[in-house]
């Protein structure tokens, strides 16, 4: 595909890895935020080409792995409902609520449904009138557009029958938080590149004066994280600290203006608990008054429900970088792709499951 | 009877069956090696083979059924029909035999049109029709309207063994070559582009094809055939996964050399799919001796099913538990590992 | 997270309300109809970055281009940085 095997191929890989290795002259922790990336230096192997002194840490950034308990619980107590429609994408059919996960209510009859769009929701519900659609909206800034214009459109159309169950994220506060925590490990961030092409990078430039870390906005493909890498460890190096954007094909300072101001108009900023992570201030996204009327939390009378997680899980500290997912005692033991235990088993993109998939034997 | 216990060593997780039950992938093989396969346990089962193997006076006979439930029941490149009939040939196929004799029994829901139902059956007797096999006996239930698809098929198949063939698991050695016959994943992504609320626009088809024509043409050749199985659900990686498990050998295959269209590497780009875990109904995993690669490569490129027929790895030693690896592009090695079920379209 | 991917805009829908206009985006030979909500400056033959069934920016090929030169014309990007 043209924009994505040019960015994968090898040789332009192995000079990068070897430009890495030329200038690294110590150890250095890096976070990368977006689980996208995750996915694809595991898949590719790319920590298997840095130098020893790069430690990478696989950050908070998959949405599927972050939503808090209480969300998952409440998505599956309105997908219980008879006349429900539950769309959602498929990655959160796997996460395991506190009695069973979105998987087992569909065996148990419930009409759960994968939407590769949340138009495609809209869409079922139009198709539906008599059913009720719910839309189970989970994110970062990337996908909270999506779900946005979703909601426009329903009121716009006055779609009685749709609702959503939004639980988006945002990156800049758990970057924070991170940065705040006593114990922090990391030196550098590598941005995410499409939750950029949405917000820009503006809201980076605070983060890396006040904490003088540097932060590279990076792309996806392994010739954008071994650039982003790169440009990183430079600065690092240097006793550099800036926002430098390596994804400059894709995304510009100010990111995309319509996605944002429909953002504001549908959305409030709100606290927002992340699974492994705990509350973090205007961490969340929560449709405003206006939109109340198509809140799934009101319509189906869930908003009460408040799960706590369970503490035998130490996805906070793998999240943090604190340890490795193989040091966690339950990793491949109690907690598995299959019955996960925690955030960050549950997704592919997650830093436990993405060395589950790969690594395991490593450890072995 | 064997204590259950004792041939539990991966408890099921789920008390009730999920989907992922049926995807090919980890929870399947728990489910068939936890439940199914400790309590049916006899020597001709115990092969894992694609067909049972059985002699019956001095004749091999292979013996394999499936069942089929794809949705849509018409998809590009084939139906529920063509697939039931190339299913079980491919099984039947993969022993070494030639097909025979097949069965069909219908499992057709209440309201299901007619007119869909002679679109089917017509594709069947057509596909083993071409294939030069009978459709011999059947069975026809009908189920209450919401308790199925439309329709469900089984299929049963048998066929005749020739002297000195084995290609059973057990014949896999260290040093075989690994061939394929054609490109991946085919069929899976066109399936899932025509799924209902997908509205993709493509012109992918699916590989939907009966391997035997092929095969007796690597027989009629004298190929050494060490082991060959058809890639379908759970594609290409779960399906060496089941042979390193079964053989006890290390299996290593190059990410550079195996054939996938352009369009296909989008779908699975798009959906977040890795090609290599997608089913396939036209393709298979040829081991041979590695002196008789490019001899095999020759005889599978005559026929048409076997066009794109290229060598994609080796086995590379005995292995205790069996290990698939994949040499990646950028030049690192990569364990593979089964999946759960099915992959779910991955958009965050 | 947010796995988008490019693709090129092939036709445009001529819908009045920006929020409402779609286009058929190609993926290699793969085509899907993709909300152009967010992107309406995008015209045919652009490569948009598509998540979640919506455009989220178009792709700025000369920078592209650009970059992959630098890449490519390795003694160039040595240079650049040092190495």
């Amino acid at each position: 595909m043209k924009y994505l095997d040019e960015y994968r191929h090898p040789e332009i890989v192995k000079k990068l890895a070897a430009a890495i290795k030329a200038i690294t002259t110590q150890p250095w922790n890096i976070m990368e935020v977006c689980g996208g990336q995750t996915h694809s230096i595991i898949k590719y192997g790319i920590d298997q080409l840095l130098p020893g002194e790069i430690n990478l840490i696989h950050g908070p950034g998959c949405p599927v792995c972050v939503t808090p308990l209480a969300y998952i619980d409440k998505a599956l107590a309105i997908a219980a409902q008879p006349e429900v429609i539950f769309c959602s994408f498929g990655d959160m059919l796997r996460v395991p609520g506190t009695d069973h996960d979105l998987l087992s209510l569909k065996a148990q009859g419930a009409d759960i449904r994968i939407v590769y769009s949340p138009l495609d929701a809209l869409n079922l519900a139009r198709q539906h009138p008599g059913r009720n659609v719910v839309f189970f909206g989970v994110g970062f800034e990337t996908t909270a557009p999506t779900t946005a214009l979703a909601a426009y459109q329903a009121k716009q159309q006055d779609l009685s029958n749709f609702s959503l169950l939004i639980c988006h994220v945002r990156v800049p506060p758990v970057m924070q938080a991170l940065l705040r925590s006593p114990n922090n490990q990391v030196q550098g961030f590598l941005g995410a590149g499409h939750v950029c092409s949405i917000m820009g990078y503006h809201e980076y430039l605070p983060l890396c004066a006040h904490y003088q870390i540097p932060i590279v906005v990076t792309g996806f493909e392994p010739v954008d994280i071994l650039h982003g890498l790169y440009l990183c460890i430079k600065q690092l190096e240097e006793k550099r600290c800036q926002v430098e954007n390596e994804y400059s094909r894709v995304v510009n300072m100010q990111g995309n203006q319509p996605a944002q101001q429909l953002m504001r108009q549908v959305f409030d900023i709100v606290d927002r608990s992340w699974r492994g992570l705990g509350e973090i201030a205007a961490s969340g996204l929560a449709l405003t008054a206006e939109y109340e009327q198509w809140n799934a939390e009101r319509r189906f009378a869930v908003a009460t429900i408040n799960t706590q997680e369970p503490r035998d899980c130490r996805s906070g500290e793998v999240l943090k970088g604190l340890i490795k997912p193989a040091h966690c005692p339950e990793f491949g033991k109690r907690c598995t792709p299959e019955h996960p235990l925690g955030a960050t088993m549950v997704s592919s993109e997650g830093a436990c499951a993405a060395y589950y998939r790969y690594r395991r034997f490593e450890h072995a | 009877m064997p204590d259950l216990e004792l041939n539990c060593p991966l408890p099921l997780q789920y008390d009730q069956i999920v989907m992922a039950h049926g995807g090919g992938g980890r929870l399947m093989r728990q489910l068939l090696d936890s439940i199914i396969q400790p309590v049916f346990s006899n020597p001709v089962l115990n092969q894992k083979h694609d067909s049972a193997v059985l002699n019956i006076n001095g004749s091999r006979l292979a013996f394999t059924t499936d069942s089929y439930v794809v949705k849509p029941l018409f998809f590009a490149g084939g139906d529920i029909g063509k697939l039931a009939v190339c299913g079980t040939l491919n099984d039947l196929a993969m022993s070494g035999a030639l097909p025979l004799y097949i069965s069909c029994s219908l499992i057709i829901e209440e309201g299901f049109a007619i007119k869909d139902l002679q679109r089917i059956v017509q594709s069947m007797q057509q596909t083993a029709q071409q294939a030069g096999v009978l459709i011999v006996t059947g069975d026809t239930k009908v189920v209450e309207h919401g308790s199925g698809d439309g329709v469900y098929i089984n299929t049963a198949g048998i066929g005749i063994i020739g002297e000195g063939i084995n290609s059973a698991p057990a014949g896999i050695q260290a040093g075989d070559s690994i061939i394929i016959n054609s490109d991946l994943a085919r069929h899976g992504i066109a399936v899932m582009l025509e799924r209902e609320g997908m509205n993709f626009e493509s012109t992918l088809q699916s590989d939907c094809a009966d391997l035997s024509g092929l095969v007796q043409g690597l027989i009629q050749a004298g190929i050494d055939i060490h082991c060959m199985r058809d890639l379908t659900r759970g594609g290409l990686a779960s399906c060496l996964m089941e042979l390193a498990d079964a053989s006890h050998q290390a299996i290593e295959i190059n990410e550079t050399a195996l054939p996938i269209r352009e369009d296909v590497k989008s779908a699975c780009e798009i959906l977040g799919f890795d090609p290599i875990y997608i089913a396939n109904e036209g393709c298979f995993a040829l081991f041979v001796p590695e002196a008789q690669t490019e001899k095999t490569l020759a005889v599978l490129r005559e026929h048409p099913l076997g066009q794109q027929a290229c060598s994609i790895g080796r086995v590379k030693a005995a292995h205790p538990k069996g290990l698939v690896t994949l040499q990646t592009a950028m030049g690192i090695s990569r364990v593979l590992d089964l999946l759960s079920g099915e992959q779910l379209p991955r958009i965050c | 997270m947010c796995l988008a991917i490019p693709g090129q805009l092939i036709s445009l829908s001529d819908d009045r309300d920006p929020l409402a206009r779609t286009g058929r985006v190609s993926f290699s030979g793969i085509r899907k109809e993709i909300s152009l909500a967010y992107v309406p400056d995008a015209k045919i033959n652009d490569y948009v970055i598509v998540h979640a069934g919506f455009a989220l920016s178009v792709l700025d090929e000369a920078d592209a281009v650009a970059s992959l030169q630098a890449f490519n014309d390795l003694s160039a990007f040595e240079k650049n940085h040092g190495i």
